[in-house]
């Protein structure tokens, strides 16, 4: 198999993770299309392993450490997720608008 | 002989170098002692249990790293000495060890910080039982009982640990593991603030989804480099850049994607966008903590990727510098002038800081390159840091201590008149001011200095014209801050400045005296610097 079938689909599931995260508005959406970015890195690692014959396998090692991770990060993610649900009520990022710059007159000016 | 006697004889136990990494094992284990203290020590005691452990754990893994600093041999000519430890994973040198110095004190500042509870009224500044919902029976259960989460000491030890590895980490899976040890805390500590609850989980949760986006874009860039180069090692790395073997895209494309990861992590425009939020939004002790110390991981782990495994490819890295520099510079100064809150206005003072760090950054790097008496460009990074992290504490920590009824009081408004209120915090909020915008006599004037020479010996001079440009307005908001300070009346009651107990107040004596220190004898840290030398590679 030529090597960049994979890393052709690796891309392509990258730019969906990407894409996941800069359209949805629900933030467990958002948190999948991050997860569907590590994976398709995974992916990507994998294949390179393979067509190296990397001896040392540190594609799948890497891969091995990704999924860790990746598991250690949606846990935390989905804690805050949920703390957040309980003190707005809802989930949607685009309503997370509290912490932002403002258009109010510099304090010097008043 | 069958195939498991064959993997049997060829293996070979790991070396690992216990005595070179007791900084690293230290931390990770008061850390992880921490936790065990969560789990059995009786709620009443932990309190004082946590904060020793703490703070013992920090000064030992201080000690520790004096000794192994003093004890490192020169390696491979040259300034670089060190020695590359646990089977190639981890970087031993005298960068290394400097970072791990400026680490270990400022986080032995911050944990001071973390301890203090008189400003609450007997508790810690962070959540009581970040579960309970504001407004609740729970949470007024929670109160009444003075319930804290005395979990944030082992958060920050693990946060300190990932910040130590992070810099001296010498291939790509270490690195990155080392870059989620450190974030992973510091989004949860970002989620505790006692007061103003929703803003510190809006923080939390904006810190947390774009940390999680950039880290995806981080080991996309690895996975390209390891396909560019087949190894994860920077010294592997660092030949196959040299020798050019084909791939060119692959190589360009991980290190772009590799630097989106460090940018974010550095606050570099345009990946800054989560650093206003998150500093407003978060503990001010966090604040203080992640904007010193992470700040000066993420720039050491920066120059060890682009200086070591990237230093072939400088030539193609150093335009996209450039242009993030004095994007970085312009965004930090320009939005500073019009915010009204002064954690927001110090976020945005750090972001113009990245930018004339990375000034730094492209300046000349070999020590052949530079004068005798002149330093090389990490050599002013190194020192710019400890410059900015001091006096970031300290500004952070006066800001824990102006209050009003609702906590904190953040917005600038209420720091009109603040001179005639407590002229002693006035002025020395006054002098950190002086000292970020870089006047003479302060820390600041000689970390820029420092660093844009190096640039200046680089031959970047249209980005040093362009930082002393974006400096003076930098100055700007940082003067209008201390006449509304001095010369402004006070609105309604004006502010007032609760007192805090000795831990607060060392924090703010330790960075006022280093700033007026670092900028009258600059020379023994400068010393120490230069001794750092260069990368092992």
């Amino acid at each position: 198999m030529p090597l960049w079938w994979p890393l052709l689909l690796s891309s392509l599931l990258f730019a969906i993770g990407v894409y996941g995260v800069l359209v949805r508005r629900n933030a467990v959406l958002v948190l999948m299309g991050v997860e569907l970015m590590l994976n398709a890195v995974n992916l990507n690692l994998v294949a390179f392993d393979a067509y190296f014959r990397d001896v040392l396998h540190g594609g799948q090692t890497f891969a091995l450490f990704v999924i860790v991770i990746a598991a250690a990060e949606i846990g935390l993610g989905l804690a805050i997720v949920l703390l957040v649900f309980r003190t707005h009520g809802q989930i949607d990022v685009d309503t997370m608008r509290e912490l932002a710059d403002r258009e109010e007159p510099a304090v010097a000016e008043r | 002989m069958s195939s498991a006697a064959v993997l049997a004889a060829e293996f070979q136990a790991p070396s690992f170098e216990y005595s070179l990494l007791s900084p690293l094992l230290v931390i990770f284990g008061v850390a992880i002692t921490g936790v065990l203290v969560e789990a059995f020590a009786p709620r009443g005691s932990r309190y004082l249990l946590q904060a020793v452990l703490a703070v013992l754990g920090v000064v030992g893994a201080l000690v520790a790293t004096v000794i192994v600093g003093l004890n490192l041999v020169s390696r491979g000519g040259g300034t670089a000495h060190g020695s590359i430890a646990a089977e190639g994973a981890i970087a031993v040198d005298g960068p290394s060890i400097f970072i791990w110095g400026t680490v270990l004190v400022l986080s032995l500042v911050s944990v001071l910080l973390f301890a203090e509870r008189r400003l609450e009224g007997g508790v810690l500044s962070f959540a009581g039982q970040a579960a309970a919902l504001p407004g609740t029976e729970a949470e007024r259960e929670a109160s009444t009982r003075g319930l804290e989460h005395t979990e944030v000491f082992p958060l920050m030890m693990f946060a300190v640990g990932g910040m130590m590895l992070f810099p001296a980490s010498n291939d790509l899976l270490t690195m990155f593991v080392a870059l989620e040890v450190l974030s992973l805390p510091l989004y949860l500590l970002c989620g505790l603030a006692r007061r103003r609850r929703l803003l510190s989980q809006e923080a939390a949760l904006k810190y947390f989804m774009l940390g999680a986006f950039s880290s995806g874009f981080f080991i996309y860039g690895i996975a390209l480099v390891y396909g560019y180069a087949g190894s994860m090692n920077f010294a592997a790395i660092s030949a196959a850049v040299s020798g050019r073997a084909g791939g060119e895209g692959l190589l360009l494309g991980g290190i772009a994607l590799l630097a989106v990861g460090m940018m974010f992590k550095v606050g570099a425009a345009p990946f800054h966008a989560w650093t206003p939020d998150v500093y407003q939004g978060a503990p001010t002790a966090v604040t203080a903590f992640m904007a010193a110390c992470t700040k000066v991981a993420a720039f050491g782990a920066l120059l060890r990727l682009f200086y070591v495994a990237f230093g072939g490819a400088r030539w193609d890295w150093t335009p996209m510098v450039w242009v993030i520099a004095i994007l970085t510079m312009v965004v930090g100064s320009v939005l500073a002038l019009s915010q009204t809150d002064v954690k927001r206005m110090l976020a945005y003072s750090s972001i113009a800081h990245a930018g004339f760090l990375l000034t730094g950054f492209v300046g000349a790097q070999q020590v052949a390159d530079v004068g005798i008496g002149e330093i090389t460009s990490l050599q002013a990074v190194l020192f710019y840091l400890v410059t900015y992290g001091f006096t970031t504490v300290a500004a952070f920590a006066v800001v824990t201590v102006v209050r009003d009824a609702g906590g904190e009081a953040t917005h600038l408004s209420r720091w009109s008149g603040l001179g005639k209120e407590s002229p002693v915090v006035a002025g020395v909020f006054a002098v950190l001011l002086l000292g970020m915008a870089g006047i003479p006599l302060t820390s600041g004037f000689t970390g820029k200095w420092a660093v844009f020479t190096t640039a200046l010996a680089g031959g970047a001079w249209p980005l040093v014209v362009t930082a002393v440009l974006f400096s003076v307005v930098a100055a700007f908001f940082y003067v209008r801050v201390i006449v509304l300070m001095y010369f402004s009346d006070p609105v309604g009651e004006g502010p007032t400045v609760a007192t805090p107990s000795i831990l607060t107040t060392i924090v703010i004596a330790v960075g006022f005296a280093a700033t007026l220190a670092l900028g009258v004898v600059p020379g023994p840290v400068l010393d120490l610097a230069a001794a750092a030398g260069e990368f092992i590679r």
